[in-house]
């Protein structure tokens, strides 16, 4: 075979004894997005000795194996082409709960969902959650997820309490604050690449009612929505800015905050009632009498820049004609905005959508995130959903936290706008960098080996590198997300 | 994987009969066209020459090379899988490897017959059964047979050549009739005389077009999922035409 860059070697090379793996488990497996899609050898273990035979199996056919939780991530993190795709959300059990401390012992395939299922009615929230709640807690760790609590309470690492680690080579690890702790702050963020967490330990958030406060302020510009935040972030407990992406001239990144506060002890005088499951369920209609499930079909034929740009206006006006007005919401309906509509994804058509999002300093974010939204209108591709959220700094190995903001779009993919869109999207991703911006794996989808070189200080990247070897010195945890950013060399 | 730009709607193709004639030209189109080729064929050195000049040339595609003997049945699905592993998926794949030895037209040779519809035939079947089996299961792919005209009727020339690109229509229908529904294109490419080594030296080629023009030809057909496409297309009106002669009046023409 001529060398070449298409080649993708095996990690061992195969011997014709070992028969080639069940073509039953070849299954096709997608991006969140959509925007990819491949096959891989999909294994559903349900025990840590499960994973440890899927290692064996991979590993004696020179195959790689990538870990997939639920596959919520929106690029090819959880993507593993014509390899070995480890889901783990077969992994399901709650291992262990103190309703009286919150503190929970799960496995990697319990969801957010199952999760506050579990725990609300005791009092308890996910200290972190994302914009849905159908993400696993193991990919949610693998990522270091963040909610709109983000610049209050951090990511979801710093809520962690430790995990058990199985590594590629069969070791087991546990990992905590004290005890291998470059690892624990490595493996959190570590998007899998350094072992597979059989079981995880963190802690909830006590609540005293399944009810917020919230606060609806439109903002008529960017710099108009920043200023709001930094006014509020000290007293928010979730603060989050809906970014019109067609504003343009003076109306450039208009859009609509929602804060939202935990209600204080006693200020809810039927917190049973309302901490109950039933109490959270999103409506199964929308505008109380359309069927939610068919709500994606509805939008596909909205799904073009002028139909956004019009539907995104009139949320706007009515939005900004309301003015700031207060609303109780329930954790669920303010937290899980993503699934009102399920599989909204869909309406995006047959290209699907990425996310592009950035992580600046505060002082920068204006500039960035103007210049930014001004590009990619001038591009001729603009974002159909712009989400701006505040952040704070973590300890972790490959951290994107920020003292600062981070804004994130979502971008229709098309055959047509595909490559104008890549370029696009590193085109913005130099002018947050060149800002010391910072990236997120859990939405990337486009960036290269080039990319995460600029922007991840050397040592990091030499200090992952090197737990790697040492956890995994065969490369047998790969997925396409790694290889894009990390190569196999 | 690389998701940035291409026009072809294909990232990653495999070409079995790589090594010359309309083979070649779609391996040196398609690496053009920013794909990732793997080239199966007997001849390594033509191979390695074509792969080098695909890596040679601007863009993104790439080539590998794979030197397989198409009758050797055994080795297919294993072959198969390392390249789908090695390119990384699979999107297209090209059946194009024939042949159509001299047959005079008083000779009747079980040797020349037999190796005809091993390559045509057999060869077609062991590869295409992989790739549809891979296609089916991902809901997605094109599915590439190159046939020929010949296939439409028996004519005098050469029976076993016309009675294995007959198989291979009638097998590429009836996998496109089991895949279509799942969302893999099938497509069935019959060429007229083609300027290749095949037909060098032979006399009689009405309407011969290069193997470029075939190779474009057959790409355009892939990418907008014609079920049946003809090369140059006026052959579809004169095979039409020929299809329909009844037998007592075929027998008598000098065709």
């Amino acid at each position: 075979m001529s060398s070449s860059p298409a080649a993708r070697p095996r990690l061992v090379p195969v011997t014709s004894a070992t028969p080639p793996l069940p073509l039953d488990h070849l299954e096709p497996v997608s991006a969140w997005g959509g925007s990819s899609r491949v096959l891989s050898w999909v294994y559903r273990p349900t025990t840590a000795g499960g994973i440890e035979e899927a290692f064996a199996l991979a590993r004696a056919r020179g195959l790689s194996v990538g870990l997939r939780g639920a596959g919520q991530s929106y690029g090819d993190a959880a993507l593993n082409a014509e390899n070995v795709c480890l889901d783990l959300s077969r992994m399901t059990r709650i291992l262990a709960w103190d309703p009286s401390t919150g503190v929970i012992t799960v496995e990697p395939g319990v969801t957010i969902r199952q999760l506050w299922q579990y725990t609300l009615e005791d009092g308890w929230w996910p200290s972190i959650v994302p914009g849905t709640m159908f993400v696993s807690l193991g990919g949610a760790a693998a990522m270091n997820v963040h909610g709109k609590n983000a610049f209050k309470a951090g990511t979801l690492g710093e809520h962690i309490h430790g995990f058990e680690l199985l590594l590629p080579t069969g070791e087991r690890r546990t990992c905590s604050r004290t005890e291998n702790a470059e690892l624990f702050h490595a493996a959190i963020g570590g998007f899998g690449m350094l072992g597979c967490i059989t079981s995880i330990t963190f802690s909830m958030t006590r609540v005293h009612s399944g009810l917020l406060d919230v606060e609806a302020i439109p903002t008529r510009t960017l710099d108009e929505m920043l200023d709001v935040f930094e006014q509020r972030h000290a007293t928010a407990d979730y603060l989050v800015g809906w970014v019109d992406g067609f504003g343009t001239g003076t109306s450039l990144g208009r859009g609509l905050i929602h804060q939202a506060n935990y209600l204080a002890a006693g200020v809810d005088r039927q917190p049973a009632q309302t901490l109950r499951t039933a109490h959270q369920e999103l409506p199964p209609t929308l505008f109380g009498v359309f069927p939610k499930a068919l709500m994606w079909r509805a939008m596909r034929p909205l799904m073009h820049p002028p139909g956004v740009r019009l539907v995104n206006a009139a949320k706007y006006h009515l939005s900004a004609r309301q003015g700031r007005h207060h609303y109780r919401d329930s954790h669920v309906g303010f937290a899980f905005l993503f699934d009102y509509i399920p599989e909204w994804k869909r309406a995006y058509g047959p290209g699907g959508m990425i996310e592009f999002q950035s992580f600046v300093p505060a002082a920068e974010a204006s500039r960035v995130f103007g210049a930014q939204l001004v590009r990619a209108q001038r591009a001729g591709i603009v974002p159909y959903l712009g989400v701006l959220k505040r952040h704070r700094t973590d300890p972790f190995l490959l951290s994107y936290g920020v003292d600062g903001y981070s804004l994130a779009m979502h971008f229709q993919v098309t055959a047509a706008n595909r490559a104008r869109l890549w370029a696009l999207t590193q085109d913005m991703g130099t002018v947050a960098h060149e800002a010391g911006g910072r990236f997120y794996f859990a939405k990337d989808a486009t960036f290269t080996r080039q990319t995460l070189a600029d922007y991840l200080a050397a040592e990091r990247f030499q200090q992952f590198r090197a737990l790697k070897a040492a956890c995994d010195p065969t490369s047998l945890l790969q997925t396409e997300l790694y290889r894009r950013l990390f190569g196999t060399d | 994987m690389n998701l940035g730009p291409v026009t072809h709607p294909w990232r990653r193709a495999l070409l079995v009969g790589a090594s010359s004639g309309i083979g070649a030209e779609l391996a040196r189109q398609l690496g053009a066209g920013g794909c990732q080729v793997a080239l199966v064929a007997r001849r390594r050195e033509e191979l390695d020459a074509l792969a080098a000049h695909i890596d040679a040339a601007p863009g993104e595609g790439r080539a590998l090379v794979y030197p397989h003997d198409v009758t050797h049945y055994d080795g297919v699905p294993d072959l198969f899988r390392t390249i789908c592993h090695d390119l990384g998926g699979l999107d297209l794949f090209i059946y194009a490897a024939g042949v159509m030895p001299r047959i005079e037209a008083d000779e009747y040779s079980f040797g020349k017959d037999r190796s005809i519809i091993e390559v045509n035939v057999l060869g077609a079947i062991a590869w295409l059964n992989e790739a549809a089996q891979r296609f089916e299961r991902a809901g997605a792919g094109t599915l590439v047979g190159i046939s020929s005209v010949a296939g439409d009727r028996g004519r005098r020339g050469n029976p076993a050549y016309h009675a294995s690109k007959a198989a291979l229509d009638t097998y590429l229908e009836a996998l496109r009739n089991r895949l279509g529904r799942l969302g893999v294109r099938v497509v069935t490419i019959k060429p007229g005389p083609v300027d290749t080594p095949m037909t060098r030296g032979m006399d009689r080629l009405p309407f011969l077009v290069s193997a470029e023009v075939a190779a474009t030809q057959t790409l355009d057909a892939a990418a907008r999922g014609v079920r049946t496409a003809y090369i140059p297309s006026r052959w579809r009106p004169i095979m039409f035409v020929l299809r329909h002669i009844p037998s007592p009046i075929f027998q008598r023409l000098d065709l």
